[in-house]
């Protein structure tokens, strides 16, 4: 439905890629594990391989904090985009994944089950 | 002879003259020309002589009250300063509901204001104009009062000395301040029925009797003394409030579509907005006043749905997602409180763990959902702090388009789950906490589109001070981020324990009680 307005209603998006300095934005949340309160944010450039990925969220002030995250298999661990099945490509990179700005990405690791299993 | 006396006017006929009396439609240039803005929303008035004022203050009785409750509310201002009340609260961790006050709300009390005015003009009716212009000075009047009533605590605490500046910059504070603007850049019409009606009727008991209570509860006599002198004006604007949805549900069947599309989506905001009181009421309050769960049990399940039923004669039924919001009240506040504990480094107030009987008022209040889901966390940070390894999130969170929280809320009936939506606009994905949010931004997504995100913002480089240089070795985007909010780094922010805040009140009371 469009904006109901006075007249001609159509201005810029403030977030469109070219705004980011090469970077494309990448949400990527770990399902079962809210201690992290929300997925988190990445500008990453579109050639970047996904294989990095893992790494750079292995710091404390990211995924890495959880006492789970050592214990991932990256090889066994499942993937959604927007919801749906995604088998992403190490060795690729975000673009040759079919990776866009703001794309959602979900990691799933069913036999890690948070802090005390309460999917913290 | 005897001269001719007139019969004195009685108070509603006394209150006409000087307000509808004064009216008059336009002839030099057309009534639509002088009044562009009422008729573009769809909205239908047939009979402005049909609005019933919901309240009758001429100037000189507004004044007359306005200035003996604002006699006494700066006597009781200057006696709190003067007698160092700040020492009197419960503990120090009390100064955050403060800054969150003074941060979150009081710049809202303006923007209502700039709001009230505008509208105040926009309508082609005298009656609705004039009530709008006294909500406009009694909003100014709130956030000049709320800014005295909290600024003896800028004198000796940290967090509050910038609350202008970033108001316009913190992340979380764009969740206030892009409901607000949300609402002052929507239709007269639009405008009353999110904040007259939503905000300042449905919801304002919610955002109301936590703080002023908790004020009361904790030994704040100036936030206290501010809630009573403002509830004779919050009366008034929940009269407003309710006349104005009356009005326009009265005047054409046509409204009602439109109306309820505004109630189930200003709900839905206001609802939004209000995730940081339930985490003030249950996680920052020293002295609790009722658990969130409690408040919205009473304030909104109880009064909420006594109003909504007398609205159905009308064709109006609850807000959309009411039985979400009822399933939500057991998670809202850990979820958000959560959240500000990781983000602490990036915040102007600060936050900790509760301590074990503040545990068991939780588990006690929250019996379905705080041992099993938020106690594990909390306690593991807990334990985690002690070892020396507090969490501090140092990574950007993703935002809802529409509310602009992070995406912190679960999926309604599966609170492991992250309740993630999106929707496709002009080759952009966007991206919602939930139905509520995404259902608004399909309804006008022109309009969301154009958010300020503050993570978005801050990967454009559009979050840094002219002095900030990328290319120095030891450039730290966090850090600078922190400077362009006009933040105190390591007083400000990070945990309450070790925090200039809990060292000075302890060694101020012990002064204030020792020899």
């Amino acid at each position: 439905m469009p904006v109901v307005a006075l007249g001609d209603y159509d201005f810029p998006a403030k977030d469109t890629v070219d705004k980011f300095h090469g970077n494309q934005m990448l949400f990527i949340g770990w399902d079962q594990h809210l201690m992290f309160c929300a997925p988190f944010a990445f500008p990453f450039p579109p050639n970047l391989p996904f294989g990095e990925i893992p790494k750079i969220m292995n710091n404390p002030g990211c995924f890495g904090y959880h006492p789970d995250y050592a214990k991932i298999n990256w090889d066994t661990a499942t993937w959604l985009k927007s919801g749906k099945p995604f088998k992403p490509d190490f060795s690729k990179s975000l673009s040759e994944n079919g990776l866009k700005h703001k794309d959602s990405l979900r990691f799933q690791t069913p036999e890690l089950t948070g802090i005390k299993g309460s999917a913290s | 002879m005897d001269a001719k006396v007139n019969k004195k006017l009685g108070l509603k006929d006394r209150y006409a003259a000087m307000t509808r009396g004064l009216g008059w439609d336009t002839t030099y240039q057309s009534m639509d020309e002088v009044f562009p803005y009422d008729k573009f929303e769809g909205i239908k008035i047939h009979d402005w002589d049909k609005w019933e004022d919901p309240f009758r203050m001429t100037m000189d009785a507004y004044w007359k009250y306005q200035a003996e409750k604002e006699r006494k509310l700066y006597a009781i201002i200057d006696a709190f300063n003067q007698n160092n009340g700040h020492l009197g609260i419960t503990d120090a961790r009390y100064i955050n509901c403060i800054k969150l006050f003074l941060c979150g709300i009081s710049p809202l009390e303006y923007t209502a204001s700039r709001g009230f005015t505008h509208v105040g003009r926009q309508f082609r009716g005298v009656g609705p104009r004039v009530a709008c212009l006294m909500q406009a000075l009694d909003e100014v009047r709130h956030a000049q009062t709320q800014i005295h009533s909290m600024s003896n605590y800028n004198k000796y605490y940290n967090g509050m000395h910038n609350w202008h500046h970033m108001r316009d910059r913190v992340w979380y504070l764009s969740v206030p301040k892009s409901f607000f603007e949300d609402a002052f850049s929507a239709g007269p019409f639009e405008f009353m029925i999110a904040i007259g009606f939503s905000f300042e009727y449905v919801l304002t008991n919610l955002l109301f009797v936590p703080f002023v209570s908790g004020a009361a509860y904790n030994g704040d006599m100036g936030a206290m003394t501010f809630g009573f002198s403002a509830q004779s004006d919050e009366a008034r604007h929940m009269t407003l409030g309710l006349e104005c949805i009356k009005f326009m549900l009265e005047q054409d069947p046509a409204n009602v579509p439109i109306v309820q599309k505004w109630i189930d989506k200003w709900t839905w905001r206001g609802y939004r907005v209000l995730s940081l009181v339930s985490m003030m009421m249950d996680y920052m309050l020293p002295k609790r006043v009722m658990s969130w769960k409690e408040a919205w049990e009473i304030y909104f399940e109880e009064n909420g749905g006594s109003l909504f039923k007398d609205l159905e004669r009308y064709g109006i039924r609850l807000p959309k997602y009411t039985e979400q919001m009822e399933v939500d009240k057991e998670h809202l506040s850990h979820q958000t409180w959560a959240t500000f504990y990781q983000y602490a480094a990036a915040c102007n107030f600060h936050a900790w763990i509760p301590s074990d009987e503040e545990m068991d008022w939780l588990s006690e209040k929250y019996p379905n959902t705080f041992d099993k889901y938020y106690r594990p966390r909390l306690e593991y940070w807990r334990d985690e702090e002690a070892k020396g390894n507090r969490f501090y999130s140092k990574t950007l969170p993703q935002l809802c388009q529409v509310c602009q929280t992070p995406m912190i809320y679960t999926e309604p009936g599966d609170p492991t789950q992250t309740c993630y939506r999106e929707s496709d606009f002009k080759d952009d994905k966007y991206h919602f906490c939930s139905d509520g949010c995404k259902d608004i931004f399909d309804d006008e997504p022109e309009k969301y589109v154009q958010a300020w995100l503050p993570v978005q913002q801050i990967y454009q480089g559009n979050c840094f001070t002219p002095e900030a240089d990328p290319t120095a070795p030891d450039f730290d985007p966090l850090i600078e981020v922190l400077k362009f909010y006009g933040m105190n780094i390591g007083r400000d922010n990070f945990d309450f324990k070790g925090s200039e805040d809990e060292k000075n009140f302890e060694a101020w009371r012990n002064l204030s009680t020792k020899n």
